[in-house]
């Protein structure tokens, strides 16, 4: 479904991006199947209608939000975003949607809501794929300045349509400058927290993955060098570029981090 | 099967095992290895390597089921040889196309000539790859079952172990165990935790080498004299 939008509010990525098709087709989404085709071929069972939104926790305005209300709550953006994954491969994507911060700003968390945790959607029987190991739903996290941040979007959409199952349909969250995996997909609770939330992926492997998971090319990873990443465009061969700090947002979200050691914070 | 008819399989089987790796070069040079062409060439050619290395350690179980299958144990050189194949395409891939060598501009200092250029591209990739060597555990142990399967595959041919002798032959070219566990430990530490996709050929391994004792178990245990008691 087209969804309508507007120019955003930040420069686009000058940079090839990602055919449609492969981004469709190359995706983590664990609930269905661990293989980045296998949400492709089974998030065809995920009902995104109805769905509802609920904004709970610390915060004044606790609300359950059918998501077409959402959906119509602000002005949509295109905003092509780098998106890079863990695993050190990445693309360049179209998202729609608007700045997270304009529903948190429809919750008025209150003051000592320091945090906001996302939770996936988990139904079983629709994600039958999801492997056993891991803890489900789905949970991340992000300190209240970095969901509040701008670049932090409520994404609906992508290449100007609604979002594809396997990309985490009806809505998510998009944080450019953080691995792919704090992009939390089938969001369907919104809770503001006084403590750092419990992540998934944190929970099952807290030396690879931390809370805050910022691209950041001079911290390692046991398994892959993050210093550089294989960008998924239209060519054949691989085409690796370097990874850039904070994927190339420094100059919008270094200032979050103002004297914090980011190899110790990662 | 007549021995004529296993000479005349051979070339069928060399052929079977073959086409695997023309299907990945014609699905790559029509683009057709989905989004991400080098991890789609990654995962198969270390996914051949390991089939090749289960259904060469499974012949020596399966003819034990019947003196008729015997014959298999004649094709079981050309399957170790076509796991070391793969495992081979696997390194290269790994190190051409995975490791951030820069191939499109080497391929064209290639065209050109430029032998000086081609050499940076190498220098350029190389503290990449001495740093996955040295911190990542998993790609150590993949290059170990590599160089195994390397030992093995150059003292193949029946004029080395003639030269080596029967008894020392067979005892190195057990390694291909250890190989064989190297790579499962390999697959296990590269996928992220909670990825249970290595588990499948984990557990053929698993029943394929547990076979060997139970069979000797088996035999030694009918081997067994047993007294017949008068009731």
């Amino acid at each position: 479904n087209k969804l309508p939008s507007r120019p955003g509010s930040f420069p686009a990525v000058n940079e090839t991006v990602t055919p449609k098709q492969k981004a469709i087709t190359y995706n983590n989404f664990y609930e269905f199947g661990t293989d980045k085709r296998d949400p492709a071929d089974h998030a065809g069972s995920l009902h995104t209608r109805p769905w509802t939104v609920t904004l709970e926790g610390l915060c004044n305005n606790p609300k359950t939000v059918g998501i077409d209300d959402l959906l119509r709550y602000r002005p949509l953006e295109d905003r092509t975003y780098r998106f890079r994954c863990v695993e050190a491969w990445s693309m360049v994507i179209p998202w729609v949607g608007y700045s997270l911060a304009e529903l948190i700003k429809f919750a008025q968390p209150k003051a000592q809501a320091k945090y906001v945790e996302f939770i996936s959607f988990f139904d079983p029987k629709q994600e039958s794929d999801a492997p056993g190991m891991i803890q489900w739903p789905y949970r991340e996290g992000l300190r209240m300045d970095e969901a509040m941040h701008p670049l932090t979007l409520l994404t609906f959409g992508s290449y100007g349509e609604t979002l594809e199952n396997q990309q985490g349909a009806p809505v998510r969250i998009i944080v450019p400058w953080k691995y792919g995996f704090k992009s939390a997909k089938s969001v369907t609770r919104i809770r503001f927290v006084a403590e750092e939330p419990a992540t998934t992926w944190d929970t099952l492997s807290p030396s690879e993955y931390g809370f805050y998971s910022n691209v950041n090319p001079q911290r390692d990873e046991p398994r892959w060098s993050q210093a550089h990443e294989r960008r998924i465009d239209t060519s054949l061969l691989p085409h690796t570029v370097p990874t850039l700090p904070f994927n190339g947002y420094a100059e919008q979200v270094a200032g979050l981090y103002k004297g914090m050691d980011l190899i110790k914070n990662y | 099967m007549t021995n004529r008819a296993v000479q005349w399989t051979k070339p069928l089987i060399f052929l079977l095992f073959l086409t695997p790796s023309l299907l990945l070069v014609r699905a790559l040079l029509a683009n057709q290895l989905g989004s991400d062409p080098v991890a789609t060439l990654t995962h198969n050619t270390g996914d051949l390597a390991v089939y090749c290395l289960l259904i060469g350690l499974a012949i020596s179980p399966v003819r034990r089921l019947s003196p008729r299958l015997g014959f298999l144990v004649r094709y079981r050189r050309m399957v170790g040889l076509f796991a070391f194949y793969y495992a081979t395409l696997h390194l290269l891939v790994y190190v051409f196309l995975f490791s951030g060598f820069d191939i499109t501009s080497a391929l064209a200092n290639v065209k050109a000539h430029e032998w000086h250029a081609l050499r940076q591209n190498w220098i350029d990739v190389w503290p990449t790859l001495r740093d996955d060597l040295k911190k990542r555990v998993f790609i150590q142990v993949g290059l170990l079952a590599w160089f195994l399967l390397f030992l093995l595959a150059i003292t193949s041919p029946q004029s080395v172990m003639r030269r080596m002798g029967g008894k020392p032959w067979q005892t190195l070219h057990r390694v291909v165990y250890g190989a064989a566990i190297l790579a499962m430990v390999h697959y296990w530490w590269l996928v992220k935790k909670g990825n249970l996709a290595p588990l499948a050929d984990t557990v053929v391994l698993a029943v394929l080498l547990l076979a060997r004792p139970a069979w000797s178990w088996w035999q030694k245990r009918r081997a067994r004299p047993t007294l017949q008691t008068a009731a």
